[in-house]
This record gives C-alpha cells, sequence and structure tokens, in this order.
C-alpha cells in the first residue's frame, strides 16, 4: 500500500484499516510504540506547572497569526529578503516542485539530500526531481529505511514506526550491500551514518521543510534529533526550504512558546536534541544561498472555514496520533495520506475534499483524546463532526441521496423523534418487527448494514416494558 | 427538589432498568421526579454522523420539552456532553437567536447524574448496598467532555459491600462511538477487544460506567462470550439497598 | 512579479472575510501567563542544569575557573585526542599543551573529520532543559565545527546558566534581530528513536558530548 502525497481518488478507511487491523506484527509494534511515547510525553508535560498556560498561549498566536496571515506573510518575506535569502510563492504541489527543480537545475544538480518533512511528501517532490533525473536522498534515519523499502511512512514523528529491528537489519543488508551486521539498534544507526556521511559532503544542495519562520525576523526553525538535519542545514553550499504558509509565526518571543510545546508533546523530551535557527545566509557560515518556498495548496481554503480553520494551527507534533485508539490499532498506512491520525482525519478532507476523503472524518469515535494532547488546543473532535456535515451535506445534494440508505434512515428517525406520539409508536413497532432476531435475551445477528454490530457484540432488544411505559403505569395506580 | 428526568432515547427503549434505578435513587434521597413525557431523543445521533440540520427540530423539542424545570438529570455522560458542547453549535447552524438564547438559558440546568449528585448536591454516601465486585470504566465522554474526574468513583467507594476494583487503562475509549461501531466495525472491535482484556483481567462480575450506549457495547460482548461478567450502569449500584 | 504571490494573498484575504476590518493582530489576546522567569542565578541552578545534560548521556564536570586548562587537558587525554579544532577567537589559555591545534580559519571538511575533537564555549544554557546554545558568539565559531567532528568538548560558564527556556530566547533577542546569526540549541548529542524506540546517542553530529560548567 503505497501512497505518495495526498490522496487524489476516492479512498476507504473501513477497507484499509480492515486489511491493517489484521497484520499482528503491524499491531504489537504499534502498540508497543504509541505506549511508550504516551508514558514519556505524560512525564514530561507533567513536570510543568505552567502546561495549559502554554497551550492556551500557543493557540492564541496561532489565532492571531491566521486571522493576520496575509500581513505576517509579507513580513516574512520582508525579513527574509533583507536578510539575503530569495523567497518564492508556490500555489500548489507543482508549482512548488517547478520552483525547486528550476533551483536545483540552474546549479546542475543531480543530486540533493533532504531532511525529513511532510510538505515536502505531500507535494511529491522526490518523484518529481527523480522525473528529470535528480536524486533525492532522505537523510532521517527512518526515512532512509521508508525510502529503501521503496514504502511510505506511517507516522508523522516516526515514519518507521511500523518495521523492527530484524526487518530493518535485513534490509540494510540487501540494499547498503553491508554484511555481518547485528540488529542491535547502534549498529545499525551506525551503518547510516557512514552511508549518509558521504552524501552530506557532496551534495550541491539540500532541501528541508521548516518547523517554523519568525515574521518579524525572518528566522527559520528546524527541529530534529539525529543531527542530519544540521548536516543538511550546514554542509550543502545552496539551501531551499519549503513551508506551508500557516508555519509562519508573528514574533521572536512566540518562539519560547512553540519551543516548549513541540519537544515534550512530540518525542515526550524536555528538549529534542538539536534545534536550528537561521536568518537568511550568514556569511561565511554554512550555505550561501537560501530559498524559502511558501506553499498554499489547498492551505487558504482550510483558513476560508471559520470551524476548519484551526487546523491550521497544527506544529505536526503528532501526539494525537500517539494517543488516538484508532491509530493505534490501524497503524498510519490505513489514513492513505502523508497525514495520518486524527489530524489527518481533519486535515487530508479539508485539503482534497470530502469527494476523495471523505471516509476519513469518521475514522474516529470521537474520544476526545486528541484535544486533550494537543499542544495547540485544536478541537478535532469538533473538527471532525464539522468534516461529517460537510460530507452528508455533499451526499444530500447528489441525485441519489434518496436511495443512500443511512440518508433514508436518519431522515425518518428524525421526523420520529420530533413526535412523542410517532416515537411511542416506533418503540412498540420495534418491538414487535424484532421477534425474529431475539434469541433469549439478545439478539446475535443483524442484517447488513448493522451486522458490523452483531459479528462480535449482541445487542439488547427492546424492553418487554419501556421506561415511559412503567412510569405510566406507576402514576395510574 | 423538584428534578425532571432526562431519560434519554437509549434507555427509554432497551434499558428501562437504568431510569427505573434513577427515580428509586432520587426519591430515596428526598427529591420529587418528573418524567416529562414528551422527550424523545436529544439529536446526538444525527449530529454527530453529521446530520446538523437533522438535529435542530429534535433541539428544538427538547428545548420546549425540558424549558419550565429549573433541574433535568440525566443518566448518560454522551447526551448531556451533546446538550453542554453541541446544542449552542445547532442552534447557529440553524441561525435562530431565539433558539440559541433558549439553549444558553437551559444548558446550564441539564446534569449528568454523578455529576449531579457529587458536585451540585454534594452527596457522596447515596446509602446503597451492593455486593459484588465491580470495576468502573469512565466513558470518554464522562472523562473528556463533562470532566466528571472521579466523582462516580466517589459515590461507588461509599457503597457499602462493594468491592471496587480498578480498570487497567481505563480511560482509554471502548471503541463504541455511536455510528463508528458500526461504520467501523472492525476497527470499533479492535478496542473493543482490549477493553474486554482489561475488563477480565480485574476478575469483577459487573462492569459499571455512566453511559449506558458504552455498556451496550461492551455488556454485548461480554454477552456474547458468555463472559461472566455483566455491564450495569452506574445508577442501578446507587439505587440497590439491601 | 510572481503571479503566485499575488495569487496567493488574493485567496488568503478572500478566506479572511470574516475578519472585522479594523482588526489589527493585537486585537487578538495572547495572554503569556506562563512562566518568562524562574529560579535566579543560585548553585541549585547550576546542579540542575549538570543533572538535565547529564540525563541526555553527556558527560558534565562542575569545576573552578583556575581548573579549566587542567580540566581541559584532562578530558583530552582521556578520550585520546591529538588533532583538536578550536574557533578562531578561543582563549589561548585553555589550549592543552602537546596538542596539534586546529585553529578554524576556514578549515576544510576533510580536516575537520580528520580531527579527534572540537572544543568551543558557548552563548546561553537552559537549566530546565539542560541545553546548550550556541550562537556564533564568542569562541563558539562557525557551525560546522561543532558538526564534523566526532567528540564535542564544551565550556560553560555558571552565569550563562538560566532557568528557563523564555529566558534563553529573550537574551538571543539581538543575536536574531540585528546580528541575524545562526543559533543551534544543543541537547545532548544527536540521537534517535527510529528503531523500535530505543533510543541510540550519535547518529549523525558529534557522538560524544562533554560539558565543563565553570563557576
Ligand atoms: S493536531 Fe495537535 S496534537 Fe495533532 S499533530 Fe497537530 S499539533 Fe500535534
Amino acid at each position: 500500500m503505497k501512497h505518495e502525497g495526498l490522496p487524489s481518488t476516492p479512498i476507504s478507511f473501513y477497507a484499509s484499516a480492515k486489511e491493517a487491523l489484521a497484520n499482528t506484527q503491524l499491531r504489537r509494534n504499534m502498540g508497543k510504540a504509541t505506549q511508550t511515547i504516551r508514558a514519556k510525553r505524560a512525564s514530561v508535560v507533567s513536570e510543568m506547572p505552567d502546561w495549559e498556560a502554554l497551550r492556551e498561549a500557543g493557540r492564541a498566536i496561532k489565532e492571531r497569526t491566521l486571522r493576520h496571515l496575509d500581513d505576517y506573510l509579507l513580513q516574512l518575506e520582508t525579513a527574509v529578503q533583507a536578510a539575503g535569502g530569495h523567497v518564492h510563492w508556490a500555489r500548489d504541489a507543482r508549482e512548488a516542485n517547478q520552483i525547486v527543480t528550476r533551483i536545483v537545475q540552474g546549479h546542475g544538480a543531480r543530486e540533493v539530500v533532504k531532511v525529513k518533512s511532510l510538505t515536502t511528501d505531500e507535494i511529491g517532490l522526490n518523484a518529481a526531481l527523480a522525473a528529470v533525473g535528480i536524486t533525492a536522498t532522505e537523510t532521517d534515519l527512518a526515512e532512509l529505511i521508508i525510502q529503501l523499502a521503496g514504502e511510505s511512512s506511517s507516522h508523522i514523528l516516526v515514519p518507521a514506526i511500523h518495521k523492527n529491528r530484524a526487518e530493518i537489519r535485513e534490509l540494510f543488508m540487501r540494499t547498503l550491500g553491508v554484511s555481518d551486521l547485528s540488529d542491535e539498534p547502534k549498529a545499525l544507526a551506525a551503518v547510516a551514518r557512514a552511508h549518509l556521511r558521504r552524501k552530506f559532503l557532496s551534495a550541491p544542495v539540500a532541501i528541508s521543510g521548516a518547523n517554523f519562520a519568525v515574521a518579524e525576523t525572518g528566522t527559520v526553525c528546524i527541529v530534529e534529533s539525529e543531527g542530519n538535519g544540521r548536516m543538511c542545514l550546514t554542509l550543502p553550499p545552496v539551501l531551499i526550504s519549503i513551508m506551508g504558509i500557516e508555519k509562519v509565526i508573528p514574533t521572536w518571543q512566540d518562539f519560547e512558546v512553540f519551543l516548549q510545546l513541540l519537544p515534550r508533546s512530540s518525542t515526550g523530551e524536555r528538549m529534542n536534541p538539536y534545534t536550528s535557527l537561521w536568518t537568511g545566509v550568514a556569511p561565511g557560515d554554512g550555505p550561501q544561498e537560501f530559498h524559502l518556498v511558501l506553499l498554499d495548496n489547498g492551505r487558504s481554503g482550510v483558513l476560508a472555514d471559520t470551524i476548519g480553520r484551526q487546523t491550521l494551527n497544527c506544529i505536526r507534533c503528532s501526539a494525537c496520533l500517539n494517543i488516538c485508539p484508532v491509530y493505534e490499532r490501524t497503524g498510519g498506512h490505513a489514513y492513505q495520506s502523508v497525514y495520518p491520525g486524527p489530524i489527518g482525519a481533519i486535515l487530508t478532507p479539508q485539503l482534497v475534499g470530502v469527494d476523495v476523503a471523505g471516509s476519513l472524518p469518521y475514522a474516529s469515535s470521537l474520544c476526545g483524546a486528541c484535544y486533550e494532547v494537543c499542544p495547540v488546543k485544536i478541537n478535532i473532535p469538533e473538527v471532525l463532526v464539522h468534516m461529517r456535515a460537510r460530507v452528508v451535506r455533499k451526499k444530500q445534494a447528489g441525485l441519489l441521496s434518496r436511495l443512500d440508505p443511512e440518508n433514508v434512515g436518519m431522515q425518518a428517525l428524525g421526523r420520529m423523534f420530533e413526535s412523542p406520539l410517532l416515537y411511542e409508536q416506533a418503540q412498540r413497532l420495534a418491538r414487535l418487527g424484532q421477534w425474529p432476531l431475539v434469541r433469549g435475551d439478545a439478539i446475535s445477528f443483524l442484517p447488513p448494514p448493522l451486522g458490523g454490530w452483531t459479528a462480535m457484540r449482541d445487542l439488547f432488544p427492546v424492553a418487554d416494558q419501556t421506561f415511559r411505559e412503567w412510569w405510566a403505569a406507576r402514576n395510574k395506580t | 427538589m423538584q428534578i425532571a428526568l432526562f431519560i434519554t432515547c437509549f434507555n427509554d427503549t432497551i434499558f428501562p432498568q437504568t431510569g427505573r434505578a434513577m427515580v428509586q435513587l432520587l426519591e430515596r434521597l428526598g427529591h420529587r421526579v418528573e418524567f416529562p413525557t414528551a422527550q424523545t431523543c436529544c439529536g446526538q445521533i444525527h449530529f454527530n454522523t453529521g446530520y446538523q440540520r437533522e438535529a435542530i427540530p429534535l433541539v428544538r423539542h427538547f428545548v420546549a420539552t425540558f424549558a419550565r424545570y429549573q433541574v433535568i438529570v440525566a443518566p448518560s455522560a454522551s447526551c448531556v456532553g451533546m446538550v453542554r458542547e453541541f446544542y449552542a453549535r445547532v442552534a447557529e447552524v440553524s441561525g435562530d437567536r431565539r433558539l440559541a438564547a433558549d439553549v444558553a438559558a437551559l444548558v446550564p440546568r441539564v446534569f449528568e447524574l454523578s455529576e449531579f449528585l457529587v458536585h451540585k448536591l454534594g452527596v457522596e454516601d447515596v446509602g446503597a448496598y451492593y455486593p459484588h465486585r465491580v470495576t468502573y470504566h469512565p466513558t470518554c465522554h464522562s472523562l473528556r467532555v463533562l470532566h466528571l474526574g472521579d466523582a462516580p468513583l466517589r459515590l461507588l467507594r461509599k457503597v457499602r459491600g462493594i468491592d471496587l476494583v480498578e480498570l487497567p487503562n481505563a480511560e482509554q475509549c471502548c471503541g463504541f462511538g455511536g455510528t463508528f461501531a458500526v461504520k467501523n466495525a472492525d476497527t470499533s472491535m479492535a478496542m473493543l477487544g482490549d477493553k474486554l482484556r482489561c475488563v477480565l483481567d480485574t476478575r469483577a462480575e459487573v462492569c459499571a460506567a455512566a453511559d449506558n450506549s458504552c455498556l451496550m457495547h461492551i455488556g454485548g460482548a461480554l454477552h456474547r462470550q458468555r463472559a461472566g461478567v455483566r455491564a450495569i450502569h452506574l445508577a442501578e449500584i446507587l439505587a440497590a439497598t439491601e | 512579479m510572481d503571479p503566485g504571490r499575488n495569487e496567493i494573498l488574493r485567496r488568503v484575504r478572500a478566506a479572511l472575510r470574516d475578519i472585522p476590518p479594523g482588526e489589527q493582530p493585537d486585537d487578538v489576546p495572547v495572554a503569556r501567563t506562563y512562566r518568562q522567569t524562574g529560579a535566579p542565578h543560585s548553585p541549585e541552578l547550576v546542579a540542575r542544569f549538570a543533572e538535565r545534560v547529564a540525563e541526555y548521556k553527556a558527560t558534565v564536570h562542575q569545576i573552578g575557573a583556575e581548573a579549566l586548562p587542567s580540566a581541559i587537558a584532562a578530558a583530552c587525554a582521556r578520550r585520546g585526542v591529538r588533532r583538536l579544532v578550536v574557533p578562531p577567537d578561543l582563549p589561548a589559555a585553555w589550549v592543552p599543551a602537546g596538542i596539534e591545534l586546529l585553529r578554524d580559519d576556514r578549515l576544510n571538511n576533510e580536516q575537520l573529520e580528520a580531527s579527534d575533537g572540537v572544543l568551543t564555549g558557548c552563548a546561553w544554557g537552559i537549566a530546565q532543559t539542560g541545553t546548550i546554545i550556541l550562537d556564533a558568539g564568542q569562541y563558539q565559531g562557525r557551525r560546522i565545527i561543532t558538526l564534523l567532528p566526532d567528540y564535542h568538548l564544551c565550556v560553560v560558564r555558571a552565569e550563562q546558566i538560566v532557568d528557563l527556556v523564555p529566558e534563553a530566547v529573550a537574551r538571543l533577542t539581538p543575536t536574531v534581530r540585528a546580528a541575524r546569526r545562526p543559533i543551534t540549541l544543543i541537547s545532548g548529542p544527536s540521537a534517535t528513536s527510529d528503531i523500535e524506540l530505543n533510543r541510540v546517542e550519535g547518529v549523525h553530529g558529534p557522538r560524544t558530548l562533554e560539558v565543563l560548567i565553570v563557576a
């Protein structure tokens, strides 16, 4: 199951989840991984007495930014240019890929190194570069694993979360030509270090995303763990960073909030090993040519929806994934998008439309755990339900809506609940209608589309005496 | 105190014993219970599935039914959560300002049973007797929408004869989620499987919760497996006496 | 003019039609009720910094100012450092005797890779998170010199340590606004948890980080 970027043809979460749930190795890896990160996050968050104040500040800064996004983008552009950088604007994935390709080709480069970036995955940059003969090497350990395996990632932050050490060892021996490799994580990491060091030193161009960009100063930030980010941001003479337009933050001071929220929420550390900040070009230090690409690709559409807008608060920490009971069991591939988990369930359909991704807003039990951990307080359940409403409106506008069993049922149910009389009648009718199904004190079989319920669960039937019948009888005597 | 019982369509139809327990319990505590018979459904099924427009008349109906009551109590964390969290949104979608005002006035008077007892009345010992081994599953809407905290547990701890055992991974969703259990039945079952394992590990004979919807899901599977564990609503335990 | 630029700005403005026309960014309230100042300078603060740096599997020593040269010499000896990279402005007194010194006047990649380690100062330290901040200022040099060598020996003066993240960010303001120098925040040696979430210290940067805190 491979899904570069965003889905373009209709996807079914139900079908892909069903497939993923059958993979016991995946279930084990995912269970272990999410539980470990959850516990780490909980512990470093609990030591912060002002965590809720930070979350609220993070949310408020994002709200301020989004409500005045045009101003901040222009400020950012001015500041980056003043510091010797170039700024490009890309309306969509194609335009972003063209901009990057042009810059890379302008330097005659055949090879680039990359820092993990969801944004470049979203636009399918690697494939676009490959199409013109430019090789992009992913340099994060997990991304390298994914790239060598020819797969796509299953987690925002730990993309190879679905692979265990034995699988990785086998992969490295097969693709990197090493023999005699143990499955110790340390040994596996050392192989990657040696393999990538040569690439870092020779690549003429590096490509990264951006975690934040400060409008006031033009400072761009990359938060990472392995040091491959520092390598990419420092060694190649040309650096291209691609960021969604929502990644801008107003002031340098605002950075102090996100620098606390992000590491604790994502890897469950007080601070991630390396954070790099640069402002345009630093003479004599690092790349002497810097390009910042500002990407829309559907974000302005998300911005236009006053309830959906908060989705753009996201700092891609993946806390909502790790806490999500659905994601924990299905893994990331089931979401069939570069953005998995709860954030993917709200972001993907907003970016590509509910015709394509209308099944994703239903990939949630609305348990609310994601909202509780989100460091920028995105009310994910609220947006999920909002997106479901969009799915339904779309369906009802269609010609076949009168044949859709769910729509028909919901309309009937609504009419019934509007009238106490009809409602009581329905209770009595249901009691009559259920008798062929009731066995003993329960129902063990229901026809489709309700059969999903009785596959594993019995259903308790309509009571012999409803509460209101009991109440009426009691008040008569 | 005069209390209007908001039974919820679900309990009315399938779990009347929970409603009877509510009446018994509240009357034992010296309150007068009324049951506005015009009540039907709060609209949660429609709203959560995306049928927001269809929820509007149901919200109107709820408001009309309960407007004249000062205190409204329900044995369902998710239905109270619907009223408290989303009625304002439905009113907004309707574009009807009157409805919005009526909703704003009504919502603070609607309570879930355990928050009503513990936070509003300040009662923890309701004089119940229940000599069984019980584990308590805090449903998602109890925890994260209503923020009931330990109110249900405080009530249970005061029940005489009870052997209350902690449920491992209690705060994780059981996989019900309304239409989620049907639309994504496989994922729902995977979640339920893990919840059942935790329930069975406690060796409890009863799994209690503040919501019969999750209990129908958990209890339905326990019943299918003939696990020897029953799912019982909190109100029924609190209503039980010697 | 860039057609993408105009179009994106037009779309963004159209999307924000619900915002009242007169609203200024500052009209959207941001409550900064989180901690902005932490504990003042004290031995406990230094101890906390040392403890948290050590939790990242970095080696930490606390020493008196007079002991700095000998501590540097001892660290290099322990590690077997023979060729040591230093930034151009590093005080001569810090440099241990008998070691081949590679002062960074544009050392090339091969020279840096062939070295046994790098010795620098730093800009600030954050006790709350055990973080060392390099801002290409005094005794720190170019970013690359703390990246290619496999061993980084870093000197932190006790008075450079602040308690909280916001205190450090505030102190970096001039570096960012006026000097526009690049900044690197270092919290332990590089690490990955990509393989079954087992933390492995040392992937691409210096695999060993050693810190000398000078009182
Ligand atoms: S939605 Fe919130 S929790 Fe999820 S990745 Fe984004 S910021 Fe993190």
